[in-house]
């Protein structure tokens, strides 16, 4: 299979790059439909794998990469089950994700995320999934979780920590704050600024210089200057589980699922 | 360096031109909500763009429960 249209997103190989298009409204929020169509995503990499130089992750979403996790299917799920049921399917949910966004990191061909707009949470996460993120003056970078009693769950935390230094990363999580590309780029988040609206065509234009390189040293660079922190990871799907099981963090959900504030995005 | 004065006149040129509203048609005790009739996510585009034009990080967090350009300016100029 070299194409798929879903309903939260499309990809299409072309030429040995696959373009994978977010798109569901309004802001790319990652919930279970976006999670069965990442599994697929993943699932055709055997395939692809060998014709494949390069991937780059968009959205086409107004609003921006992600808003991240979607937080009202999250609530409304989750109210619904006892404390038993609630944990162990945040549990479930979480380890797919990380399976998802594990096969991507891990993936032998350049990943590369064209992000504009917002680009907090789980979105943010997916992004740090990628080797190299492109981004232009409008995109911001956030991880407002600690406003909901939690820590980033998709593995935000131990990719955050490859990438940049700590105090930098301290300031987001424990602030959680937003940061403008600029400012990303500085920090060594962002790998290259694009002009607004010309981050897609910055992206392919990586993703076509990477099609130049010999296939098996670009995937044994990739391994050796990029490797995956398992540990950390699951050490973050046992404190993520072990917090979201405290009542605050209900509380929380509920309160921004109902918010008329004017700034819910802000933390 | 600016004054709060200039600081103000340019977020409000900025928002104007940025928005596609009539340039001169803000004031500084307007609520840019209302007047520019955006929402969250557009306001983090603002936010954007004010710092970039202004060459400072302005943090989120400064301008919760902030809703009109004065101080809006107020909080930019503290960053200056």
């Amino acid at each position: 299979m070299k194409s798929f249209t879903g309903k939260t997103l499309r990809w299409e190989w072309r030429d040995g790059v696959i373009e994978l298009t977010l798109e569901r409204g309004p802001a790319n929020e990652i919930g279970t439909a976006m999670l069965a169509e990442l599994e697929q995503f993943v699932a055709a990499f055997p395939a692809l794998i060998p014709e494949t130089a390069a991937c780059i992750i968009s959205s086409n979403r107004k609003h921006g990469f992600s808003a991240g996790a979607d937080l009202r299917e999250l609530y409304h799920g989750a109210a619904q089950l006892s404390e038993n049921e609630r944990i162990a399917g945040v549990r479930t949910f979480i380890e797919r994700i990380h399976a998802v966004f594990n096969a991507i990191d891990e993936a032998p061909f350049v990943t590369i995320a064209a992000v504009t707009g917002i680009c907090f949470g789980g979105g943010f996460e997916l992004a740090l999934t990628c080797d190299i993120i492109i981004a232009d003056a409008m995109a911001r970078f956030a991880f407002p979780e600690l406003r909901l009693g939690l820590i980033p769950g998709f593995g935000g935390i131990p990719r955050l920590k490859r990438d940049v230094g700590n105090a930098f990363m301290r300031d987001l999580l424990l602030t959680g704050r937003s940061v403008n590309a600029a400012r990303a780029q500085v920090a060594g988040l962002v790998a290259q600024l694009a002009a607004e609206g010309e981050t897609l065509r910055a992206a392919r234009a990586a993703a076509a210089q990477t099609t130049k390189f010999d296939p098996i040293t670009r995937a044994a660079a990739k391994r050796f200057i990029k490797p995956v922190p398992h540990d950390e990871l699951r050490g973050e799907i046992d404190l993520f589980c072990e917090l979201f099981a405290r009542p605050t963090v209900m509380a929380a959900l509920k309160k921004f699922v109902e918010s008329t504030d004017a700034m819910p995005y802000l933390p | 360096m600016r004054t709060l004065q200039q600081t103000t006149q340019e977020v409000l040129d900025l928002a104007s031109k940025h928005f596609h509203v009539p340039a001169g048609s803000l004031a500084p005790e307007d609520d840019f909500f209302k007047k520019l009739g955006i929402d969250s996510l557009q306001t983090l585009e603002m936010l954007s763009r004010l710092e970039n034009h202004f060459g400072i990080e302005l943090p989120d967090y400064e301008v919760q429960g902030v809703s009109d350009f004065r101080t809006l300016a107020e909080r930019i100029q503290s960053r200056l």
